[in-house]
This record gives C-alpha cells, structure tokens and sequence, in this order.
C-alpha cells in the first residue's frame, strides 16, 4: 500500500506539473521525453526546473522512440528514469516498452490519454486501456498500470510508480487522461527525498574485477530458456496481485455499482450523487490499479441482485475485465464516449435510471414467480 | 633472423585461413586433422616463424598466441618438436 | 610443424582479457572478431575494463554482450545510440561505446545516429559496415552497393529503385557534435593497428567530454558475399574501398 509523506501545506497546481514535481521530489535521476498535446507541460517543467537540479538528467530526444531507449539505456544503469507522453507517442514507444518489461527494467512511464485511434484529437480518453493493461507491444508483458482521477494522484502516483517499479523490477504505467493532465487542483505534494532508493547489483555501471559482468537483455535465443524467462515473468506478476488497489463507495448495498476509473470515476461519483437524491441506491467501485485489476474484488459484488455499469471514455475496454470478473453472476452494461468526449453525469444517470427500471420489473415478476 | 612461434587454440580455430595470407614467411598452413567443430585449423608448417604478429592481429577469433625470442637471449640451440595447441 | 616455446621466448601476442574465452558464433574469416578483440585490447591496455559499459546492437553483433567482459546492454534494433545515451548521460564518468551493424545504424536506427551525434553525446559508436544484412541471411542493406546482388535485390542492387549505398559516415562528420570520425578496415595487420589507434584516440578525446567519436570499419561478410574470407578481403578493397575509401574523414586539430 501506498505509504507517502506530504507536505503541510497545500498548493494549487496543474495535473502535469503535478507529476513532473512530484517526480523531481521522488529523486528523479533522468527524463527523457518529446513534447505532445496535452502533456508538454511535463518536459517544460522539468526543463525549467532543471538549473536547480543539477543532478537530474532532463533531455528533450528527438522522438518517442528515442526517449523509450534512452529510458532503457538509463534504467539499466541503475537510474531512477521516467518518460511522458500521450496516446500515439506512446503508440511509438511500445517496442521499447516491451525491451524494457522483457529485461527487467524499473521505470515510470505516463501517458496522459488523447482521443483516437490516428492522430486523434488532443480531449481527454481512455482509448489506451488495452494498450496499457494487456501489454501493448509484442509478446506476454505486463506494466504496472495506476489510473489517477485527481491532481493529488497525479503527483502521489509518481512515487508509487517508483516504488513499485523498483520492487518488482519492472516498468510503471500512470494512465492520465488529457483533463487530468490539464486540470488544476489544491494538492500536498509528496516530501521531497522521501522515496528511498535500493541497491541495483544488476546494473551496468562499469564492472568491479571481482565481480562477473552484468548484461541487460532480452534475447535468449534458446526457446526453453526464453520459457523460463517467461515463466519467471508471469510469477512476478502473479505476485503483483497482492498490490491491487481499488476505491469502494456505498458499494456494499448498493443495487447498481458503477465502476470506472480515472476522470470518468469522478464523473460517477457526481452520478452517484444525484441519483441517490433520486432514491437509487447507487455506488462506485473505482479500480486505482488497472494493472493487476481488481478481478476478485469486484467479483465479491457480482450477485444476482446487482447490476453493474461501467462508463469509460473509450468504446468498451475496462469492462471486458469487468465482465471477466462477474463471470455472467449478474448483468454488466457499458456507457461510453469516445474521440475526446467527456460523457455528462445526467446522461450517466440516464442510464442509470433505464437500468434501475429494468432491476424494478426483474424484481417484481420474481416476485409474482 | 628473430625467431619466433605461435600456439594455435586448435578447437577455437574456424580455419578461415586469413592468418596464412598475412604471414610474411608463408609459415602457416591448415592441419590435416578437424577440430571438433569440424574444421580444418592453422597451423606452423614451417619453422621459420618471426613472431611478427601479423597473423594474430588478423585472426576473427583471437586463436593464436605469438611467442619472439627474448631480445636479450641467444639463440635457442634446437628446437625441440611438441604441440602447445591448446 | 610446431615449433615449441621455451624459455628463451617470450609472449609477444594475446589474446585481450577483457575478450571472454566464449567461442564467437561468428562465421569464419568474419571481421567482427577482429574489430571486438581491437576493441578490447585498447580497453585493456588503457585500463578503463571496470569504467566501461558498452550497447550491442541488434544484428550479427547481436551478442556481443558474451565476448566482451565490460557491462553491457543489449539495444533494440537501431536504437543502440539511444541507448547508449541513456547510459552516458547518468553516468557522465564512465566510457560508453555503442557497437552497430550498417541495418542497425544506418536504416533502421537512422533518426539515432545523427542526433546522438549532432547532440555530441560522450560516446564512441563504432559502426561495422560489411553492405549486407548478415544475421537474417543476406539481405540488402543501406549500403550494399550498386549492382550488388543479395537475397533481396536478386538482380543486384538498382539505384533508381531503392537509392544509392549511403555513406552516413561522410553525413554525420558534417555535424558540430561529431569530434572525430574516421573510416577504417581490419583485413590486413596495419588496418588493424591503425583502427587500435583510432580506438585509443576516441577513447582519449572521450575521457575529455570532446563529443561524439565515430569509427566506421569497412568489413566483410564471407557467408553473405558467398566468398571465402581471403576472397571476400580481396572483393572489399576492390569494390567497397572505392565508394567507403578508408582513411580520416574528421580529425580534430588536436589530434592531429
């Protein structure tokens, strides 16, 4: 579980200068990024910043292609290394995504989601949950995949990232969304200094005589050692499941549970709201962990009496999980926006009510049976 | 004239023979016998190496080993005939 | 014939420490031995093994990483200048060398190599340019030559079509970032000293923060070329010297 200290006293701050202090304040050693709408602010921060952190790489590469490698080359030796982009940048870093999850490499990636698919539009989306979640480049990987829905998370999730990238040796994905990014709020940054930092002995920093050499890489060419190496993966992210994390609101009574995650978790907290003014008894279920998803909780909700809606900013990705972990227990249904638009709480709640009338009737013929 | 010697690690030599083309005394030659890759590997068939260091220089597998006289020792009397491949 | 060593003798060559003693899955008579060995030996005899850290490409050289006994990191194709940046940038003390293949640096990985090098990053990029692609079966490369047949331009490389060998050693040396770039070749005893020297002087210029330092090795591909080593040697200087002719393409004043 998330352990930060923070600062006494608030600020008021822009989602993506959120997360580039907060990266700076959890020891940052490198950043490499390309600028794209809307997360620029982040390399502009950091740019900024940099004379006061003499010890902070900050480099503008030529591409997203070019930072991914950078982030590889700096991960492997032994930096506490972090790139930021949004949707189709990170489209361009999915080769690299999969080296580094392939050779073990710790690493904070941010994507602060666009609409698209193609060059999209710069609004807010949650088009890149498959991207995210289910590997997104070539072969069986998995990131660490933490869905942020306000600026504090913004900043708090940095550090998680690290930690948690750190521990298991692999790269972190912050999946934000372009209002997220662009949004300001009243935050208390984490304490800088406050993220320790363990020993790398795999690194590549120059090898010591005594010691044998150490190599990152992804190549085996032997298919039964690549199978290993496969199989070690797939325990380390079964082993990842204990760090699941996931907000509950009202859900234990509820009839209908919404679940959706970043700004569209928001967007369903107010939908909650008003339809609990209207007598339904509605909660939230909010994955903060995409990846490892919350299967197991949300399956401990999935009964008969229950119906779920999932909204999301995208044409239905979150709820296959969502389904998956019901299992068919009780009925799922999806709200969706997509190319950049931000579903309303009233058409949410539309939809609630269209589902609430549905729970009424199904009810009441049980009742007559 | 200096005399010199090589040792061949016979088992890493792929018998590419570019080490016979650069020898100024036209010392080297490949062996008769296969290593166990199934190569035929180089070796001195003369014995009038200088230890020039021209075939090391150019062996992809770094096989050879090039021995000179010390310059302050004589001439070794006789050459006494064993193999040091390795 | 063999010739003993007695005691009157005294090693004169040897194989560099640094070298592994993995046999390299390298074909016979294939230049990339030579040009790791040289590598090696000038990290050995400067005395830098414990301060370097070098990126293997993806490409024959792919494995790089088990002959060379320094910390190394294995790059996605082409991104090995990247990479290698990444490295230098968090660990602005140490020595890092990029090794590619002319696939790895000159097509795919084309964007890298010459911002890495307009950008003067710290690094020596030795690049081994044998005009084929070896590790997939002899495919064409970015520069095979005119006329040059490979498994993917049957009936010999055709200009009008795919473009002409590109000599990015000649491009990059026109960036401010690059410090020192030379084309050198391993297929006689005085090439090789001459590319040990060249090594050395990057080495040096690096250990001063000068910017970039390119070494190009013309080389060979017996299997790719369908010749033996010496025919492949001999075929080099008589077709590929003249459009990648060897010798100092950007020297420093200081070095000079």
């Amino acid at each position: 579980m998330s352990n930060i200290i923070h600062d006494e006293n608030p600020k008021l701050m822009k989602g993506n200068e959120a997360l580039a202090e907060a990266s700076l304040r959890a020891g940052l050693q490198a950043y490499f990024g390309y600028p794209i709408t809307p997360q620029s602010e982040i390399l502009e921060y950091l740019e900024e910043k940099a004379p006061q952190h003499p010890d902070t790489v900050v480099l503008q590469a030529e591409s997203e292609v070019a930072s991914i490698n950078m982030v590889y080359g700096a991960a492997g030796a032994g930096a506490r290394v972090m790139t930021t982009s949004s949707s189709p940048g990170i489209s361009l870093m999915q080769e690299g995504i999969s080296y580094i999850a392939a050779a073990e490499l710790p690493c904070v990636i941010a994507n602060v989601q666009r609409g698209g698919p193609g060059l999209g539009t710069i609004q807010p989306a949650q088009g890149d949950y498959f991207q995210a979640v289910k590997g997104g480049g070539h072969g069986d990987y998995h990131m660490i995949v933490l869905a942020p829905s306000s600026v504090q998370e913004m900043a708090d999730f940095v550090f998680d990232g690290f930690r948690l990238a750190e521990e298991y040796r692999m790269p972190s994905m912050i999946l934000a969304d372009g209002a997220l990014g662009q949004m300001m709020e009243k935050i208390y940054l984490p304490k800088a200094g406050s993220l320790p930092k363990q020993d790398e002995p795999w690194a590549t920093v120059g090898k010591p005589a005594a010691r044998e050499r150490n190599y990152i890489t992804s190549l085996h060419i032997e298919p039964d050692k690549m199978e290993m190496i496969n199989l070690h993966l797939q325990d380390k992210y079964r082993k990842l499941k204990k760090e699941v994390r996931c907000e509950l609101t009202n859900v234990e009574n509820a009839d209908i549970i919404l679940v959706a995650f970043g700004l569209t978790a928001r967007i369903c907290n107010k939908v909650m709201e008003l339809a609990r003014a209207k007598g339904l008894n509605v909660g939230v279920l909010r994955p903060i962990t995409l990846y490892p998803f919350p299967t197991e909780i949300i399956a401990q909700y999935a009964d008969p009496m229950r119906m779920f809606l999932t909204v999301e900013m995208n044409a239905g990705q979150m709820v296959e999980d969502v389904r998956l972990a019901v299992n068919g227990r009780c009925p799922v249904y999806f709200k969706g926006r997509m190319g950049g638009m931000v579903p309303t709480p009233e058409e949410i709640l539309l939809e609630v009510e269209a589902m609430a009338e549905k729970q009424r009737i199904t009810n009441q013929s049980a009742g007559y049976l | 004239m200096i005399s010199g010697t090589i040792v061949v690690a016979s088992e890493i030599c792929k018998g590419c023979e570019l080490c016979i083309a650069s020898c100024p005394q036209q010392s080297l030659g490949l062996s008769s016998s296969i290593n166990h890759k199934g190569y035929r590997f180089a070796q001195l068939v003369q014995d009038n190496c200088t230890g020039c260091t021209n075939c090391a220089l150019v062996c992809p597998d770094s096989a050879i080993t090039v021995y000179r006289e010390k310059k302050t020792a004589k001439r070794a009397p006789q050459m006494v005939i064993a193999s040091h491949a390795a | 014939m063999n010739s003993t060593v007695n005691e009157q003798m005294e090693v004169v060559y040897h194989k560099p420490q640094t070298l592994t003693d993995t046999p390299m899955h390298y074909c016979p008579g294939c230049g990339h031995g030579v040009v790791h060995r040289v590598l090696m030996e000038v990290i050995d005899e400067m005395g830098i093994a414990e301060r370097t850290v070098g990126v293997a490409p993806v490409g024959c050289s792919v494995f790089a990483y088990h002959y060379m006994n320094v910390d190394m990191q294995e790059a996605a194709h082409g991104r090995a200048s990247a990479v290698a940046t990444g490295v230098r940038r968090v660990l602005p003390d140490k020595f890092v060398f990029s090794y590619q293949g002319d696939g790895d640096l000159a097509a795919i990985g084309t964007g890298e190599t010459i911002h890495t090098i307009n950008r003067g990053e710290n690094i020596l990029m030795v690049f081994v340019n044998n005009g084929i692609y070896g590790m997939t079966g002899g495919q064409m490369a970015p520069t095979s030559l005119c006329g040059m047949v490979t498994s993917t331009s049957p009936y010999g490389r055709d200009a009008a079509q795919v473009g002409h060998p590109l000599k990015i050693t000649e491009m990059i040396a026109q960036l401010p970032g690059a410090y020192f770039v030379a084309r050198h070749s391993v297929h006689t005893p005085s090439a090789v000293r001459k590319l040990k020297k060249a090594f050395k002087a990057s080495f040096e210029a690096q250990k001063e923060k000068k910017g970039t330092c390119f070494i190009e090795v013309v080389s060979n591909c017996p299997s790719g070329w369908k010749m033996t080593p010496n025919e492949s040697n001999a075929w080099m200087e008589q077709h590929m010297f003249p459009h990648f002719p060897p010798g100092d393409i950007k020297v420093p004043a200081s070095m000079k």
